[in-house]
């Protein structure tokens, strides 16, 4: 499976603004690169990305062909209370990939 | 080359000023000596000086540098990440204990009593078919990348440990022959970009010294992390020269070379390049 690495702090303090980092391995190919025999290379490609935060979206993202190789996303969020993160990533065939982190916010 | 150039403007400027001849004819005779003397210097291949040598990191853009200075957001860590859970998952910790192969990569190419002069990756390879019994990983997949990149990590910071020396050296000889020799339907040799025109433009990149320092690497072209020898076969399709397959004796040997020439430099493995 795709090799994930998430920055998120282990512990926030209620009402901070904490930054997240994603990254997520996969070659985003474009669709539009021919191969070394000329013949188009199919297109397969992450399509869509969403952070839940004790099950509730607080960032959402629609991927497309020209994204780079291994999408990189950073963003901000509230804590808000303890409780677990969930990422996930949705390619163009339906696949998923997830990864959970705990937070505690006191 | 200035000396060459001197004279030849003094040429010109004796003849504009319309001094006698033979005052010319010396002249003249000095430029070609001087001439002669640098196709000789020219021909007996002086090796990068060592104090003008350069990580290719210097000749980056600011984005590109930051980008590699970032544990995060330097992609190379992907397979650094997966090669420690390969490493771990496979077995190779059953011997080698954790941070036991500090350094180690900076000792390759080295010369192995049973395959002759190999690389990292050659050596991953007898451990994978001897040790685990299982079929060798093949050059540039995944799965060898990973590992490279991750022990290779490893010695993050120190300089090459390489031995050029005794019986390496008809090796280390067949390295250098291959930098210093013309190839290609361009007829180009490494040293004519990467000893006398670095630093300068070729199309919209700046030339590198071309160190292996930054490899296994992610290079932004390739949209992935690849070896030094795939690395070398894109400067060989480059000039439009026929390409060694990646792990080929011929570019084993100037990866040799390649990291005596760069020996005072720390390794910075996961680079990211151009």
């Amino acid at each position: 499976m795709n090799t994930i690495r998430l920055a998120v702090p282990d512990k926030a303090t209620r009402g901070e603004i904490i930054e997240i980092k994603a990254m997520i391995q996969h070659e985003m190919e474009s669709g539009h690169r021919p191969d070394e025999y000329g013949r188009p290379i199919p297109r397969f490609i992450i399509k869509h990305f969403e952070c839940r935060y004790n099950d509730r979206v607080v960032f959402r993202a629609e991927f497309f062909p020209a994204i780079a190789a291994n999408p990189f996303l950073s963003f901000f969020t509230r804590a808000t209370e303890s409780g677990t993160l969930e990422f996930r990533w949705i390619d163009q065939d339906g696949g998923v990939a997830t990864e959970l982190v705990e937070l505690e916010v006191d | 080359m200035p000396l060459s150039w001197l004279s030849w403007k003094l040429t010109s400027l004796t003849r504009l000023a319309g001094v006698r001849r033979a005052g010319c004819l010396i002249l003249t005779l000095l430029a070609s000596l001087t001439q002669a003397e640098d196709i000789l210097s020219f021909s007996a291949n002086p090796d990068l000086d060592a104090s003008m040598v350069r990580s290719g990191y210097r000749f980056l853009t600011p984005e590109t540098r930051s980008l590699q200075d970032d544990d995060f957001a330097n992609p190379g860590y992907l397979w650094v990440d997966q090669g420690r859970q390969q490493f771990h998952d496979s077995g190779c910790n059953a011997c080698h204990q954790e941070g036991a192969l500090t350094g180690a990569a900076t000792r390759y190419p080295q010369l192995d009593p049973e395959l002759g002069l190999i690389n990292l990756e050659a050596r991953i390879n007898q451990c994978v078919e001897d040790r685990l019994e299982r079929p060798a990983l093949k050059y540039e997949s995944h799965a060898l990348l990973s590992l490279s990149a991750y022990i290779t990590n490893l010695s993050k910071g120190r300089p090459y440990q390489i031995i050029v020396t005794g019986a390496a050296e008809p090796h280390f000889t067949a390295g250098r022959e291959y930098f210093f020799s013309r190839r290609g339907q361009l007829n180009l040799a490494c040293n004519q970009c990467h000893d006398d025109n670095w630093g300068r433009m070729l199309r919209g990149d700046k030339i590198s010294q071309g160190h292996p320092n930054a490899y296994p690497g992610y290079r932004l072209e390739w949209q992935t992390l690849g070896s030094l020898h795939r690395r070398i076969q894109d400067c060989d399709t480059g000039i439009r020269a026929r390409p060694f397959p990646p792990g080929s004796t011929e570019y084993t040997q100037l990866e040799l070379y390649l990291a005596w020439r760069a020996r005072q430099l720390g390794l910075e493995s996961p680079g990211v390049r151009r």
